[in-house]
């Protein structure tokens, strides 16, 4: 036996000292410009520099964009037939964090990240993973959605939003409110009806909409999201409450008629049941007005510097952000673009009405509230 | 060469297999360890060795988890294997050729039908209103398909096809011939299986058991989308920390290693339980 413990250690020992050795290569690009710590393409040399670099590398690497989501595969096709990049969508189907893993762990690999979309909670505390880029329309970005030195910047987002399918909660009317979910002359027909899009400690979704819960109880703040999970647990001894996951098919089979979720997740599911004769109402309940932005990034390690900066120049442009706006998500130049004419109307039209302004947590509030979260949730709803 | 691979002789010829686990089992331990005592300081991102991650991740409600799972997995492993195995014996019993064929194409399947879509069929089934639902709380009025007793409803069903598919190959190994011939000295069927089928068995349907334990306790995708993570499972918290889009504070993922640790005792204890069983069983076969 010792003699196998003896060889399994040597076999340790050799794949350690091998992945220890692989060193991380740093790509150097051909042209003059190191365009891996240009901080905007004015500081590069001009858009012009910027595409003809960009047009060298002739690849992008993005991560975890479902072609389903905020219209990512129009814009990806259109990025594409435009400069000649060619795409690279790795993971379609993963998670924030996946993507910070992917920067910390495929440094040096031409198959590393170029940029990435994330949560705000995982902006935040990784800045020192991104290079800092000011795109041309950077005045455009509201102040609170961007980062001071251009290490993050918000892209597109949306609010709080509850959808209903009047037919399945009939005879009670659509709950417009969060006050309305818990209407005890409503209980009864909104009964096991009420889902979100998951596990709160996982879904960023499900998260902001126990946030929004908060926002509209006595006690609920930015600072503290405990009376969201009051209200969720609440909503839970009513027997509202249905923890499945809200998908276009729970939608559609009738499981759960009222889901509270993003508001671009829940027009995407309106527009495709549409089809199918469902008829779902997406309103965006006053009493929690809760909203967040996703955040593009360039990794510093990217291995495409110039695609990875033109690509955001792409999403920032007029037809970036209206093409976020026709997949029903809210373009982060929306108030610039409204001023300068240059929203798409019928994209417009398609969003729900809003009605009051929100703040948006700060990192502190958002590690306070992660942490109520992961504790309180399951013992809560449990 | 020849003198070499001599001198290695039969350690020579498993050096690959060695080779093979130190890289696909002992390297993820090794790797868990490392980064389990580990935590970066908030500030100065600085890594230092620490207890933090594993002192928190056997206390509050990762200890819940974590027991959470253990009691899910058990009860569904257990239940699954009394079913699995008479479920076998049935269809051991059986003389379609095809049928028998069938049965076990279908349990392989099945044995891996999990995550969204089988739960989506549960909820489409059993979620919300329906004849069915009425139908099953009309005998257990609490039932409800998003709680820790509705996941010990969805769990055997990709559990008991595991267990057919383990201990079948084991049934059809009993010979009628072995019942006859206790029969004839007079054994009653209860003899038979007390001495004969049942230790035969015992190390497939311990084996198979086994299997199950470690289905269950690994599943989440399932759990996840039925509960949302109102039941509180391991392997969810660690989904949640490692590749979330919520937890996301520098060092989680250290805390993630942690709770795998933790996942990893418990399936050792689980195997210093179930192999000297399996070896006194295996006695009574060779005795």
């Amino acid at each position: 036996m010792h003699r196998i413990a003896k060889l399994a250690c040597a076999a340790v020992a050799v794949t350690l000292a091998a992945s220890a050795c692989s060193s991380s290569k740093t790509t150097t690009s051909g042209s003059s410009t190191n365009w891996s710590t240009v901080t905007s393409a004015t500081a590069g040399g001009g858009m012009d520099a910027l595409v003809a670099a960009a047009k060298a590398e002739g690849t992008l690497n993005v991560i975890t964009l479902p072609r389903t989501w905020a219209n990512y595969g129009k814009i990806m096709d259109d990025f594409t037939a435009k400069y000649g990049i060619k795409i690279n969508d790795a993971n379609p189907n993963g998670s924030s964090g996946d993507e910070i893993n992917a920067i910390e762990h495929d440094k040096g690999l031409s198959s590393a990240p170029d940029v990435v979309d994330v949560g705000n909670s995982h902006a935040l505390p990784n800045t020192n993973l991104f290079a800092d880029y000011e795109v041309s329309s950077w005045s455009d970005i509201p102040t609170a959605l961007k980062d001071a030195n251009g290490s993050w910047y918000g892209d597109y987002g949306g609010y709080i939003s509850i959808a209903c399918d009047a037919s399945k909660v009939a005879p009670a009317p659509c709950p417009k409110t969060f006050a309305d979910l818990i209407n005890p002359s409503y209980v009864a027909d909104y009964k096991g009806k009420v889902a979100m899009s998951g596990d709160p400690t996982s879904a960023n979704a499900a998260f902001s909409a126990v946030w929004a819960a908060a926002l509209s109880q006595s006690g609920g703040s930015l600072d503290n999201i405990a009376p969201g999970i009051s209200y969720f647990a609440k909503l839970k001894a009513n027997g509202e409450y249905n923890a499945t996951v809200d998908t276009e098919s729970t939608i559609e089979s009738g499981s759960t008629p009222l889901t509270v979720d993003w508001e671009f997740n829940n027009s995407q599911f309106a527009s495709d049941l549409k089809a199918k004769g469902i008829d779902l109402t997406v309103s965006i309940p006053t009493d929690g007005l809760y909203s967040a932005y996703y955040d593009q990034a360039v990794s510093k390690y990217a291995p495409h510097p110039a695609a990875a900066r033109l690509w955001e120049e792409y999403l920032y442009s007029t037809t970036g952000q209206n093409d976020f706006m026709g997949g029903y998500a809210r373009p982060v130049e929306f108030a610039a673009m409204q001023s300068a004419g240059t929203l798409d109307a019928t994209d417009e039209k398609n969003l729900p009405s809003v009605s009051g302004t929100v703040n948006y947590p700060t990192a502190t509030q958002l590690t306070t509230a992660q942490n109520a979260i992961t504790s309180g949730w399951a013992s809560a709803l449990g | 060469m020849i003198r070499l691979g001599k001198k290695l002789g039969a350690w020579g010829a498993v050096l690959p297999l060695l080779g093979y686990c130190a890289i696909a089992l002992g390297l993820p331990v090794w790797a868990l360890l490392w980064e389990g005592l580990q935590r970066p300081d908030p500030v100065t991102q600085k890594t230092t060795f620490t207890l933090w991650n594993l002192t928190t991740s056997w206390h509050g409600i990762y200890l819940t988890g974590l027991l959470t799972s253990l009691r899910l997995s058990l009860l569904t492993s257990v239940i699954s294997a009394v079913i699995g195995l008479f479920a076998a014996y049935a269809i051991a019993q059986s003389r379609g050729r095809y049928f028998k064929q069938a049965i076990l194409t279908a349990s392989g399947v099945l044995a891996n039908f999990g995550g969204i879509p089988l739960a989506f069929c549960f909820i489409a089934t059993i979620g919300t209103g329906g004849v069915f639902l009425s139908w099953i709380q009309n005998l257990w009025p609490s039932f409800q398909i998003d709680t820790f007793n509705g996941l010990a409803v969805v769990y055997p069903y990709f559990l008991v096809p595991l267990m057919v598919l383990t201990t079948l190959p084991a049934l059809d190994g009993l010979r009628t011939q072995w019942k006859e011939a206790s029969t004839n000295l007079g054994g009653s069927s209860w003899q038979y299986w007390r001495h004969i089928g049942g230790p035969l068995l015992l190390p497939a349907a311990l084996g198979g058991f086994v299997l199950c334990f470690g289905s269950a306790f690994a599943a989440y995708a399932t759990a996840r989308a039925l509960t949302s993570g109102t039941v509180p499972l391991v392997t969810m918290q660690i989904s949640s920390i490692l590749s979330g889009n919520v937890i996301a504070g520098a060092g989680e993922n250290n805390l993630g290693m942690a709770l795998a640790l933790n996942t990893i005792i418990i399936c050792a204890l689980m195997m210093a339980v179930y192999l000297p069983l399996r070896k006194r069983s295996a006695k009574w076969l060779e005795s």
